[in-house]
């Protein structure tokens, strides 16, 4: 069970603050969505639960475990912008190779062609270098994945088959899911429940 | 279809040479400074003794460069002072180089009050005039060659640390940076395969893009007299002398070592680009 209990979380001491009291909490195998309007805090939540920033108060543990700050993390969060989250630098396979590398059948599901991994970042479009930024975190290690947008930018064709690959590999390993993103019919089509933060200042539950 | 054929052909023939071009490019200008500053172990010291019968003789096949006042082998001597002008421009450029790096890291890593402390000093270098500040240190130093070495490396680094100081920055704040944390990767992995390969290019090209100005000002310092002391043959000193006869007509004692300054600097300045071009990924395959 991933859970973030009463997260507080601002930049600084007299800034204002960007999470205040969020509950949150995602099982193995389910997949929760997290909605809410632009500047709720989306991608500040998804950075606490992942280890990307401290929450100020309040804490996020998995399986009754604080979050490593070390070690591989077991909770991985996906970017909306892929171009970002790899090394402009590196070719496509030591990206891969970071963590834990994925199984060969995992880059097929997922439509990666081998002929990718000798190519730089910038010799792949946005959606084929989201692929590769979805296939870094597929391992073993990963318990939970956080997806941040993470097919905003992707045409229908694409995101669903992208979330076909995804969802097929976490269903079958029992990796909860909390797809952050504000837009409704896909997280509708995608979630087990969904929580809007708009409205879950107490933590209410929207059922779907 | 037949008539379109060709030009395609040629389109990818042009394509693949352009980073063999590139590649000429380095090698050449390498070899071309490499063989100044070893061309004085191989002609030796004998064109640098007057010869008092062939003074003054405009450049011919014996004299590619002509002789000076005295009769001596102007090739001969500016090849000396080019050789001991990159060689001070050499060691001048990497202590600078080294400073920058360290500053820069220092700033862009520990950040807090050692980078405000940084950047200070960056900006009050920047705020002062260079040549002023490079005569200054000169002359504190006592001018000579150890005064135009001291004085060129403390005053070159500004720049590039600023360059070292922003991608560390960048590349530090970054999301696949971050990532990489969470990946459970260790600051010291994440040093040696995700900053060094963005701060190894910056600091290569930013050294070679140096020896140019490091170059220049040291013949700057020695034209004014505060450099290499007078008896040594330094492109500054013989640019320096050639200023008295220039206007009695003996014009290949100051054009002739004034190319040959021009053609290394210019040497080192496409080694830089053309290193820049082959080590960034966006176009090393273009």
């Amino acid at each position: 069970m991933l859970i973030g209990k009463e997260l507080w979380f601002r930049y600084a001491a007299q800034m204002p603050w960007v999470v205040q009291d969020q509950t949150i909490s995602v099982a193995p195998g389910e997949v929760v969505g997290l909605m809410a309007p632009s500047g709720f805090g989306k991608t500040t939540l998804a950075k606490l639960l992942a280890g990307y920033l401290i929450p100020t108060k309040g804490q996020v543990s998995v399986d009754g475990q604080p979050l490593p700050r070390r070690r591989y993390c077991p909770v991985q969060l996906v970017f909306q912008n892929p171009e970002l989250s790899v090394n402009p630098r590196w070719r496509i396979d030591q990206i891969l190779r970071e963590g834990y590398p994925p199984q060969m059948h995992q880059l097929d599901a997922l439509g990666i062609h081998e002929g990718w991994l000798t190519r730089y970042p910038h010799e792949l479009s946005g959606g084929e270098l989201q692929r590769i930024a979805i296939a870094r975190t597929l391992n073993s290690q990963t318990r939970y994945l956080i997806a941040d947008e993470m097919t905003a930018m992707l045409d229908a064709n694409t995101q669903a088959l992208i979330w076909r690959a995804v969802l097929d590999y976490t269903r079958s390993h029992q990796i909860g899911v909390l797809v952050v993103s504000h837009d409704w019919p896909l997280v509708r089509r995608l979630c087990d429940r969904i929580l809007d933060l708009a409205t879950m200042h107490h933590s209410t539950l929207v059922s779907q | 279809m037949t008539t379109l054929a060709p030009p395609q052909i040629r389109a990818s023939e042009k394509q693949s040479n352009r980073r063999q071009q590139t590649l000429w490019t380095i090698g050449l200008c390498a070899f071309f400074l490499a063989a100044i500053i070893l061309s004085t172990w191989v002609i030796g010291d004998a064109g640098l003794s007057p010869v008092l019968t062939q003074r003054n003789q405009p450049p011919s096949l014996a004299h590619a460069f002509g002789t000076d006042w005295l009769g001596r082998d102007m090739l001969t001597r500016s090849l000396h002072g080019m050789s001991l002008s990159l060689r001070v421009g050499l060691l001048a450029a990497t202590v600078s180089a080294l400073i920058a790096t360290l500053l820069g890291l220092a700033a862009g890593t520990l950040g807090g009050w050692v980078d405000a402390v940084i950047c200070w000093i960056i900006d009050v270098c920047f705020s002062l005039p260079h040549l002023v500040l490079l005569i200054l240190v000169a002359f504190a130093v006592g001018g000579g060659t150890r005064g135009v070495i001291i004085a060129v490396a403390l005053t070159h680094w500004p720049s590039l640390a600023r360059v070292v100081r922003a991608e560390v920055l960048q590349v530090n704040s970054s999301d696949y940076v971050q990532l990489s944390h969470r990946l459970g990767r260790s600051p010291a992995w994440i040093a040696r395969h995700h900053m060094v390969p963005h701060v190894i290019p910056q600091l290569l090209v930013g050294l070679i893009l140096l020896f140019p100005h490091a170059i220049l000002h040291e013949a700057a310092l020695s034209f004014i007299g505060i450099g290499i002391s007078p008896h040594l043959p330094a492109i500054g000193i013989i640019l320096a002398e050639s200023m008295r006869h220039l206007s009695t007509g003996y014009w290949w004692l100051g054009v002739m070592p004034g190319l040959l300054l021009l053609l290394s600097v210019k040497a080192f300045d496409w080694l830089g680009e053309n290193l820049r071009a082959l080590l960034d990924p966006r176009t090393s395959q273009g």
